[in-house]
């Protein structure tokens, strides 16, 4: 197959442009054989290139004193203070796309999706303790999207469950944009000691290279190309290169890992992800600057007569490839067959700055590392702001609060996803405090006082109407949740998901949430410290929405400090904290898609002053134990709020009256609490009474009262029942 | 009292059954890997971990049945020794014949992760001492394959000798006669879905698990 000859067709089925093309040359100073054409071709697609993203991810705030390792290594890494034997411990997480693979084959996508990240997680010698998630789907209707749905549910609890990892949360959205284009993002968790932190650069000319896991297989080939390209009719063709995961070697896998890790015997460690052994092996070379030589012959097989070409692309799951000490390998390789895993020495590191790989003896590539490095792609890619939405105007009264309130609790965004977390393993480790269904999952570090507070958030419609806008409230709607269960937002990993950066606007969008986010990040002292670009999301040249999902992460010194949002008692005051003229904002609300079915006039604006002030304050309040219940104002405005804490705390609430825009506006930067009646506190930001907890209703004003069984029964029945048609 | 956690490939509730043992009992569990021929000494308590050992690849528990390690469970049983399985050690207690019946897949199909209410049937055993009969108990499950089958002439027997040991109080997995956890004749070896392990202290959601261990404390010294 190498001796194959390279026709400009072959070219471009390898995703290069013949200008790429020419430079991938002049890079090797020779036409390059089929196995180097396609290394260059994993290497240089937007997956791992990120040639059209890159110089505008530059703009997003990625230090602080607590960032250890920011973007760049496998996850981002923060400091999370004294563990369980007063060692200093480290947080260290990401979040990822399989977006293409799951609408393909939404199982086994979802599914790798999970095992993917939890590789990046665990590589750098992290107990993974949490997996999170953020689904968009399309219309619950459209053709095929339960089966989509229920395949990428159980997918991901297929193997997150198996592996023990608690999956504690996440959010799901619908929309007709992700019809064609679902998205699957996977966030895993993990602590580690700071001392025990392992990075990807290999060192040592002569160590021996290491290949533990799972056998290479002719599966997921090409992967990262078709994650590079848009969505058509024929892309159902693509379901050979989906990989298939299999949890119980991914748990073996982490067993063995952190078995050795335990040890000195590693010196640099890289899960083989996207494009598996290429990009493991080149980002390993690259980043320590040395040379590699692989020996294909010695690559545990699968498949009988595998070529060289197909076991550099191959994305089979479960793998490692590591640098080794010299002479750790009789010790590192009983630990692995401990485990029933296999063990090889593949190659060794050399001074030789190029990546060469032999087979039966020939050397089938000889590349250099620099120029596949340095001369990979980039692109400053035309782009166009999203024009600024007119003002919405006036919106005529609800005639029936309730009866909206009840159509809201019941909508696909709104509704309780019980449905989809109770088949997660979410209590796994014996360490969720917070399930999921609140602002933010809180998850002990174990042994300690300690907790994490961990959330997804994003609002599509909003980054839709204003990118800007919508990129900081991305950021802004996590850190909120985050305070609100009384944790200190140290850091964000972001999973970018846009259509094709080849098309102007599409790019105006990218660029436009990366600077709304920054601006959040900033101003929040929030840094990202990982993330993932998915483009190209597109089905026959139809875009999604612009969807920036953030994962926040926070810390809680003291657990028994945090706080939730169930209502506790009756008889308490609900103070609103925050907003101001802006409370009523109908524009690009909830209320106007789902009641008055207009998706018009601008997103609300993120104060960020505002927003940190109010957020210092409530975490105040939590802090010196002021207050019973915290829950932030977002979808759905503020009766959904209060109507959620109702819920949650089987307690209902009597609120002073409340037009349309008091209701269900969703301005920004904004809390209901709970306090003993009669508590005052002094406040130096926006707060109010709005109400009093009590009774078995939400009684609004003189004329309206909704019975929070029947709350309850909309809310909690509309999914189910949404899945239950499934054909 | 000294207690031994078994651990199989793929088990991953190894963890907090150890620590709900050792916080409850004072004493660490030894952590004894499958492949061992040999429990600790004088051992007064074996627990089977929940987890996918195997990946439950095949029948959920069978490969691990036949672990090497599970022909000193199974004479351990004999000789008196208490033995606990939760969740996948439940299924592997029935795959190697300590107890009766089979764990299938749930009636609904998915997998079903929730806190459940329980009943206790019989508050005779070891295991069950702390709970008053007929008490309703919260604890959580967590499977795919918990939906309990035996043949009816050895439901009767178990039901006639007091050996359905907890039921659920609502629908979960479509077990036989609800059944949640049984034990064997002798009375040494309990089987349950739910995880008790996960219900030891109030910042988890409840204790209502913890007293199975208190019960087994008491019990064993």
């Amino acid at each position: 197959m190498s001796h194959a000859e390279i026709t400009p067709a072959i070219v471009a089925e390898h995703g290069f442009t013949p200008d790429e093309y020419d430079v991938l040359v002049a890079s090797l100073g020779r036409v390059p054989n089929m196995l180097e054409l396609g290394i260059f071709s994993v290497m240089w697609s937007e997956h791992c290139s990120y040639k059209s993203s890159r110089i505008h991810l530059a703009k997003l705030p990625t230090k602080a004193p607590w960032v250890i390792h920011g973007p760049g290594e496998n996850a981002g890494v923060i400091d999370i203070g004294a563990g369980p034997d007063g060692a200093p411990m480290a947080a260290i997480f990401k979040m990822e796309s399989h977006n293409h693979p799951s609408f393909i084959e939404p199982y086994q996508g979802a599914a790798t999706g999970v095992g993917g990240i939890l590789r990046d997680v665990f590589t750098m010698g992290a107990r993974p303790v949490a997996n999170m998630n953020a689904l968009r789907f399309g219309r619950p209707d459209a053709p095929k999207m339960r089966h989509l749905i229920k395949g990428v549910v159980a997918g991901i609890g297929g193997y997150g469950n198996c592996v023990g990892v608690p999956t504690v949360g996440g959010e799901t959205n619908f929309h007709a944009s992700y019809d064609g284009n679902i998205l699957v993002n996977a966030m895993t968790v993990g602590t580690a000691r700071q001392d025990k932190i392992f990075l990807s650069a290999a060192a040592g000319v002569g160590n021996p290279m290491i290949y533990v896991g799972s056998k290479t297989g002719r599966d997921g080939i090409h992967g990262a190309t078709m994650a590079s390209a848009e969505f058509t009719e024929e892309s159902e063709d693509k379901r050979p290169t989906v990989q298939v995961g299999d949890p119980f070697t991914e748990k073996l896998l982490i067993e063995a890992c952190l078995e050795l890790m335990a040890s000195d015997a590693i010196v640099a460690i890289q899960d083989m992800g996207a494009a598996g052994l290429t990009s493991s092996s080149v980002e390993m070379a690259s980043k320590g600057g040395v040379g590699l030589r692989l020996d294909l012959d010695k690559v545990p097989c699968r498949e009988d007569r595998m070529t060289p070409y197909e076991m550099m692309l191959s994305e089979s799951q479960e793998r490692m490839l590591m640098v080794l000490k010299p002479g750790r390998e009789a010790f590192a390789e009983a630990i692995f067959h401990k485990w029933e895993l296999d063990f090889a020495v593949i190659g060794e590191v050399t001074d030789t700055e190029r990546l060469v790989l032999t087979f039966h003896g020939d050397t089938v590539a000889d590349i250099p590392l620099g120029p596949l490095a340095d001369n990979a792609p980039k692109y400053d890619r035309a782009h166009v702001p999203t024009p600024k939405r007119a003002p919405l105007g006036a919106v005529s009264e609800s005639t029936d609060l309730g009866a909206d309130l009840l159509k809201l609790m019941a909508c696909p965004d709104l509704a309780s996803k019980r449905w989809i977390w109770e088949q997660y393993d979410h209590m796994v480790g014996a360490d969720t405090l917070q399930r999921p269904g609140g602002d933010a999952a809180v998850v002990r570090l174990h042994g300690t006082q300690k907790a994490l507070a961990i959330t997804t958030d994003c609002t599509p419609r909003y980054c839709f109407a204003d990118p800007y806008e919508g990129g900081k409230q991305a950021v802004a709607e996590t850190w909120r949740n985050l305070i609100a269960v009384g944790a200190l937002p140290l850091a964000i990993t972001d999973c970018m998901n846009f259509g094709n950066p080849q098309r102007p606007e599409i790019m105006g969008q990218f660029v436009g949430c990366i600077e709304g986010m920054a601006a959040a990040c900033k101003a929040l002292d929030y840094p990202v410290v990982s993330g993932n670009v998915s483009l190209y999301n597109e089905t026959n040249g139809t875009g999604i929405m612009p969807t920036p999902a953030i994962g926040g992460v926070g810390l809680i010194e003291d657990y028994t400090k945090s706080m939730s949002l169930a209502f506790k008692a009756v008889e308490q005051d609900i103070w609103l904290i925050g907003g101001g003229d802006t409370d009523t904002h109908l524009g690009q609300s909830l209320y106007l898609r789902e009641c008055l079915g207009r998706e018009d006039g601008p997103p609300p604006a993120v104060d960020l002053a505002a927003e940190r002030a109010a957020g210092d304050f409530v975490a105040m309040l939590i802090g010196t134990g002021q207050l019973t219940a915290v829950h932030d104002i977002s979808d759905g405005g503020l009766l959904v709020a209060v109507t959620e804490m109702a819920l949650a705390g089987n307690i209902g609430a009597t609120l002073f009256d409340l037009d349309t825009g008091g209701a269900f506006g969703e301005g920004q930067g904004r809390y209901l609490v709970t306090l003993p009646a009669a508590n005052v506190v002094d406040a130096p930001v926006p707060m109010r009474r709005v109400g009093r907890t009590g009774g078995d209703s939400i009684i609004i004003g003189a004329k309206t009262k909704v019975k929070l069984a029947d709350l309850r029964a909309a809310h909690e029945g509309a999914f189910p029942a949404m899945m239950r048609d499934e054909i | 009292m000294k207690s031994a956690v078994i651990v199989f490939p793929g088990s991953n509730c190894d963890r907090d059954l150890a620590v709900a043992i050792r916080d409850v009992t004072g004493t660490a569990p030894t952590m004894v890997w499958h492949r061992e021929t040999a429990l600790p000494e004088g051992v007064d308590l074996i627990a089977l971990p929940g987890g996918f050992s195997y990946g439950d690849y095949l029948r959920s528990g069978a490969m691990s049945a036949r672990s090497p390690v599970m022909a000193e469970v199974i004479a351990a049983a004999a000789r008196g020794v208490a033995v606990l399985g939760v969740c996948n050690g439940f299924q592997v207690l029935t795959e190697a014949g300590l107890l009766p019946g089979a764990l299938m897949r749930n009636a609904g199909l998915d997998f079903v992760c929730r806190d459940v209410k329980l009943t206790v049937a019989n508050s005779q055993t070891m295991f069950s001492s702390r709970y008053d009969a007929g008490a309703t108990i919260t604890i959580p499950v967590a499977h795919h394959d918990g939906n309990y089958f035996a043949d009816a002439e050895t439901l009767d027997r178990l039901e006639g000798e007091g050996r359905v040991v907890f039921r659920y109080a609502e629908p979960v997995n479509g077990s036989a006669r609800d059944i949640a956890g049984v034990v064997n004749a002798q009375g040494n070896v309990l089987g349950l879905m739910p995880h008790p392990e996960r219900l030891i202290e109030a910042e988890q959601g409840g204790t209502d698990g913890r007293r199975m261990f208190e019960g087994l404390l008491a019990a064993l010294g």
